[in-house]
């Protein structure tokens, strides 16, 4: 399995006017394998998050394609795409993004329930109730990584930005991702976290899935198969 | 947790929001449950008073203009300690056209022991009576005899109990059906049955307008009109013909009544569309500010591979939900504010006001919780919709 983005683009508008196209990504090829670790660096406003967003599904390019396994994401219909990515894609957005009023643990096994929810499918009761208790096993060993195993049962709203980062990282992970996204997962970790973080993101590529990683960190480099730098929204390798 | 019950969790953990867009779909429910139920029982008030008034013509002593209005009489059942002579009876018969005259005699209202409510009785002439006799239900004859009554539906006997007033053992032989008005906590007699019931207080020491010495007397004669004759004509002929009475013709009176009520029925039904126009324009602007508020949390459920179709059910649901309950609060509410009240709603609208039956009550309620489920689903869902055509990476940018 192979996603690969092609002479993809983004531009917005910056001030009045056609004019002003502001190019935050200009044609940019970049391919995520599995088993590798990308890492991705750069300056603040460079286009990083928005690069990542296009190769996750999350926001149309204005140019250029998307291709997984010859299939154009941003062809598929909504449908699709949202299985597609809800199945296969990981995401731990920039913004640790949580659902605020949901527990820890629901936070990280709702995305696995979007479309397995039980009794819908063809799972025996029996079936159902191994599924579950796997599923809450495996939320739970994830949060013992993440040592905020003690927060399962905390609305997510508690939570200080660090332990919503992982949990994020966490969310991300439940699914056994093919591909991972990370936008800085490790910006307001302390140095013991980040490595924990870093080594995680490191096994899980190494049981092939293919991760992308955005960071600050000059560590994260040591942990990655290919290093690529973002200057004013093209991209180079370092 | 699965996506299916992620609406319920939504409205349970934030209650302040979800009690707010209650409050707002329960007013909503409310003043158009409330506004229908008036409006209709009013109607039914009037068309049972139509089709039960079968006289034209109502002659009463001038005097009894000063006590009571014509309209009270007609609409609202009060009756009043007023009298005129029987000879008034006879001269009515006498002009032409008339076909049927009755008449009846009010006995002010009295306290007794059978009920909390004061009651009236009222003297009738069981050989030419067409005013009451007709709506005695589930009597065994339809003719009343000595000691015999009909009790109004208020009075809290049952045919064929025994009701004493003054002591003296009265016979039920029927109940009248609810005409929204006093006279359902009147009682009829003959006028022999009357006249003993009179000497029967004076016996005891209570005293009336009237005595049992006073032959003939009436307080109001009912008139019937022949087919045919102009009614207007026949009126003024009585009010010529007859001494220190007056006439006036009913149907003219209720016309007027009911086209004023046809008004009111008018305005208020103008009122719930506006009602219903401006609550849905306010949960517009409603769900349009909680939907931005929440735009975070959609894209995030969006960025989760939630699909567009989904995350629109889970929206919806939550709307509908939270509709369906202020929907039933709003017309529980609504109910409690009414139907306990039935009794001061007819005294202050001064007109007949009859509760219309159980299944078009349900009818009403389950058709206005409905709208207003539909009402915020809608408003909820084209939020959502609106909001769900961005990308989710554009919502979702750092923090
Ligand atoms: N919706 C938008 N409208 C206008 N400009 C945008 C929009 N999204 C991104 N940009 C611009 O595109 C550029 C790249 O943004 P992006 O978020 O990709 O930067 P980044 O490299 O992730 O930065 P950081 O390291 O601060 O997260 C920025 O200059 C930003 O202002
Ligand atoms: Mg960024």
């Amino acid at each position: 399995m192979k996603l690969e983005a092609s002479a993809v683009e983004k531009w917005y508008l910056r001030g009045n006017g056609e004019s002003n196209r502001f190019f935050a990504v200009t044609k940019t090829d970049l391919a995520l394998e599995p088993g590798e670790v990308t890492v991705l660096t750069g300056r603040s406003g460079s286009g990083k998050t928005t690069l990542m967003n296009i190769m996750a599904g999350l926001l149309t390019p204005d140019g250029g394609r998307v291709m997984l396994d010859g299939q154009d994401l941003y062809a598929m219909k909504d449908d699709e795409l949202s299985r597609l990515r809800n199945r296969l894609f990981g995401m731990i957005p920039q913004g640790a993004d949580v659902l605020p009023e949901l527990t820890v643990k629901e936070n990280i096994i709702l995305p696995q329930r979007i479309y397995r929810s039980r009794s819908r499918g063809s799972f025996s009761d029996d079936d159902e109730r191994e599924n579950e208790g796997l599923l809450s096993e495996r939320c739970m060993s994830l949060l013992e990584q993440m040592e905020i195993s003690h927060l399962c049962d905390a609305r997510a709203k508690e939570l200080s930005g660090g332990e919503r980062r992982r949990m994020c990282i966490a969310r991300a992970l439940a699914g056994d991702p093919k591909f991972l996204f990370a936008d800085e997962p490790t910006s307001d970790l302390d140095d013991d976290n980040t490595r924990i973080i870093l080594s995680m993101l490191r096994e899980t590529a190494d049981s092939s899935c293919a991760v992308m990683i955005v960071s600050h960190d000059a560590e994260a480099g040591e942990y990655a198969d290919t290093e690529w730098r973002m200057d004013g929204g093209t991209l180079k390798k370092r | 947790m699965d996506i299916r019950k992620l609406p319920f969790v939504n409205l349970l953990r934030r209650p302040g929001r979800t009690f707010s867009l209650l409050l707002l779909t329960a007013f909503l429910a409310l003043s158009v449950f409330g506004g229908s139920v008036i409006v209709m029982s009013m109607k039914r008030g009037l068309n049972n008073l139509e089709s039960r008034l079968g006289a034209d013509i109502i002659v009463v002593p001038s005097s009894a203009q000063s006590k009571v209005s014509f309209k009270n009489m007609l609409l609202q059942g009060t009756t009043g300690a007023f009298y005129m002579s029987g000879e008034n009876l006879t001269r009515t018969l006498e002009v032409e056209g008339v076909e049927k005259a009755a008449p009846q005699l009010f006995l002010s209202s009295l306290k007794a022991d059978c009920c909390s409510i004061r009651i009236q009785i009222i003297g009738i002439d069981p050989e030419t009576d067409f005013i009451i006799q007709p709506w005695i239900e589930e009597s065994c004859q339809s003719r009343l005899g000595d000691m015999d009554v009909v009790a109004g539906c208020d009075v809290g006997v049952n045919a064929s109990d025994t009701l004493k007033i003054y002591d003296e053992p009265c016979h039920v032989i029927g109940k009248l059906a609810a005409t929204g008005t006093g006279l359902d906590s009147a009682v009829y007699c003959s006028m022999e049955t009357m006249n003993k019931l009179l000497k029967a207080a004076e016996a005891k020491g209570i005293t009336h307008e009237i005595t049992s010495e006073d032959e003939g007397l009436v307080s109001a004669i009912y008139v019937k009109v022949k087919e045919g004759c102009d009614i207007g004509k026949v009126n003024s002929a009585i009010q010529g013909h007859t001494r220190k009475a007056s006439a006036v013709r009913t149907k003219s009176m209720i016309t007027d009544v009911s086209d004023s009520l046809s008004g009111v029925s008018r305005t208020v039904t103008w009122l719930i569309a506006v009602v219903w126009i401006l609550s849905f324009v306010i949960l517009l602007i409603v769900f349009f500010m909680i939907a931005n508020e929440r735009k975070k949390e959609f894209a995030l459920l969006r960025l989760l591979g939630t699909s567009r179709a989904i995350l629109g059910s889970v929206v919806r649901k939550e709307a509908a939900v939270c509709s369906l309950a202020g929907g039933l609060t709003g017309v529980a509410l609504s109910a409690l504010g009414l139907f306990p009240f039935t009794g001061l709603i007819e005294k202050s609208l001064g007109l007949p006001y009859l509760t219309p039956d159980v299944s078009t009550i349900l009818l009403t309620a389950l058709l206005t919780v409905a709208g207003t489920v539909l009402v915020g689903s809608m408003a909820s869902f084209w939020s959502a919709a609106r909001l769900s055509k961005v990308d989710p990476g554009r919502v979702l940018r750092g923090n």
